[in-house]
């Protein structure tokens, strides 16, 4: 489990659909320094295809994505 | 006498002020728009491409509301929901007892670093301008890219992509023309059942398309777009979809999310937290449905029909099942539908004449259905 302490910023995108969670994720990086950990919780279960997809053409690091029960929790950490 | 203030004058509140004129005879009913012009705003894509005149996309909404409507031209600044009133930049109050947000969504171009050396569709003015560098367009590589998510009308990019080819072939200058598409999604296009439909068109027309591609920055110099992504990619000529955020005096009545959407309740499409006063509908919400006025035409129904049982003291029960239909054109006088809703994703219709018949009637009868809620 990563404690929240460690993510600069959390984006709660639960109930967004697809792209809403990526998006949101997006929109969040922009935002965050270099070196900036985010965690963003997503029902939607494209995101498990999308997020991990685009944080590796993104050159960011994927720390992990947790089966919460209910939702996932993606841990990314802004590398560039 | 039970007052309704409906703001913005776009088809949403357009459509829910005269269905209310038509179904409740004793409420007070007040429209609230800016400039005191409805625009059709799917003409803004005909415009730049020669196919519309400006003068066919605008009209006096006094000419468009039932006589029953009071229509009062003014910006709001912020809603006061305790006192319950609108208040406008120039200090009037309007009170209400019923509440209908239909503002629409503002485009932010400024929201790119370069944006100058780019064009858009997404405004009168933008649409002008493409229509004159499209004309003086000699050959080279047209980049069609998406500033941000969400955007008005999901297929307008991959329209224009589309009547790129069609406009150069039809000139004999295709050959002289790359076409290339970046979309910020892991594919062609938002709506994922339709999307390997728009990928098959791309193909069959040469139209070249790069996915992930989040615009960063125009570099207006050496005429390149940067992606977060870390790529970039050279233009001659760039068409960038402005960034969208809601309309701020949501933010500051209290009522908006970061992007300035208003939090919505997708079924009643009550304003949450204000539920049986305040209803939102079409792009200033943030409920998961495409920004267009495919889906607040049907919206405004809904909120008409259950802002009328509480006018009559009924309980309302109409609820948004996600419905939408619009077209998508494909160049060559041809286009393919979408039509779905929350449940069911669009499935991958045909590309035709017919409903590119269905598209070309909607920009000439616009005017005779749609605001005056006939359909």
């Amino acid at each position: 489990m990563i404690p929240q302490m460690v993510a600069a910023r959390v984006v709660d995108a639960r109930g967004s659909v697809c792209p809403g969670p990526l998006m949101a994720l997006i929109g969040a990086v922009r935002e965050q320094g270099v070196g900036d950990v985010i965690a963003i919780y997503s029902t939607d279960t494209g995101s498990r295809k999308d997020i991990p997809l685009w944080v590796n053409k993104a050159g960011h690091e994927l720390v992990g994505a947790f089966d919460r029960g209910a939702y996932t929790e993606f841990v990314v950490r802004k590398k560039r | 006498m039970k007052r309704v203030v409906i703001l913005g004058g776009g088809v949403g509140g357009t459509i829910v002020a005269n269905l209310l004129a038509r179904k409740v005879k004793d409420a007070d009913l007040t429209l609230v728009d800016r400039t005191g012009k409805h625009v059709y705003q799917p003409g803004f894509l005909y415009v730049a491409f020669g196919h519309m005149k400006p003068e066919r996309l605008v009209r006096d909404e006094r000419t468009l509301l039932h006589r029953r409507v009071k229509l009062v031209l003014g910006e709001v600044a912020r809603v006061d929901t305790r006192s319950k009133e609108v208040i406008l930049k120039d200090g009037d109050a309007i009170p209400y007892h019923y509440l209908v947000i239909a503002t629409g969504a503002e485009i932010v171009p400024d929201g790119i670093p370069g944006h100058e050396a780019a064009h858009q569709f997404y405004s009168m003015k933008g649409a002008l301008r493409l229509r004159e560098a499209l004309s003086n367009f000699a050959g080279g590589r047209i980049v069609v890219a998406i500033g941000g998510v969400p955007y008005k009308c999901p297929p307008a990019p991959a329209e224009a992509a589309c009547l790129l080819d069609y406009r150069f072939a039809k000139l004999g200058r295709r050959e002289k023309v790359r076409i290339h598409y970046l979309s910020p999604l892991g594919r062609v296009f938002p709506i994922e059942s339709f999307s390997p439909k728009v990928q098959e068109l791309f193909e069959r027309k040469g139209v070249k398309y790069t996915t992930f591609f989040n615009v960063e920055r125009v570099d207006p110099i050496a005429k390149v777009v940067h992606s977060l992504e870390g790529e970039s990619m050279p233009f001659d000529l760039l068409i960038l979809v402005p960034p969208h955020r809601g309309v701020a005096f949501a933010k500051a009545s209290g009522f908006a999310d970061a992007g300035g959407w208003i939090p919505t309740d997708k079924h009643t499409l009550e304003v949450k937290g204000h539920e049986r006063t305040i209803w939102a509908l079409g792009d200033a919400t943030d409920i998961p449905i495409s920004k267009s006025g495919a889906a607040a035409h049907f919206e405004a129904k809904v909120v008409a029909k259950n802002v009328a049982a509480h006018l009559r003291g009924e309980i309302p029960t109409a609820r948004y099942g996600g419905r939408v239909f619009c077209f998508f054109d494909a160049g060559f006088r041809r286009a393919s539908a979408l039509r779905f809703d929350y449940g069911h994703p669009p499935p991958p219709m045909a590309v035709s004449r017919r409903w590119y018949l269905g598209k070309v009637l909607m920009n000439r009868l616009y005017w005779t259905l749609i605001p005056t809620a006939r359909v």
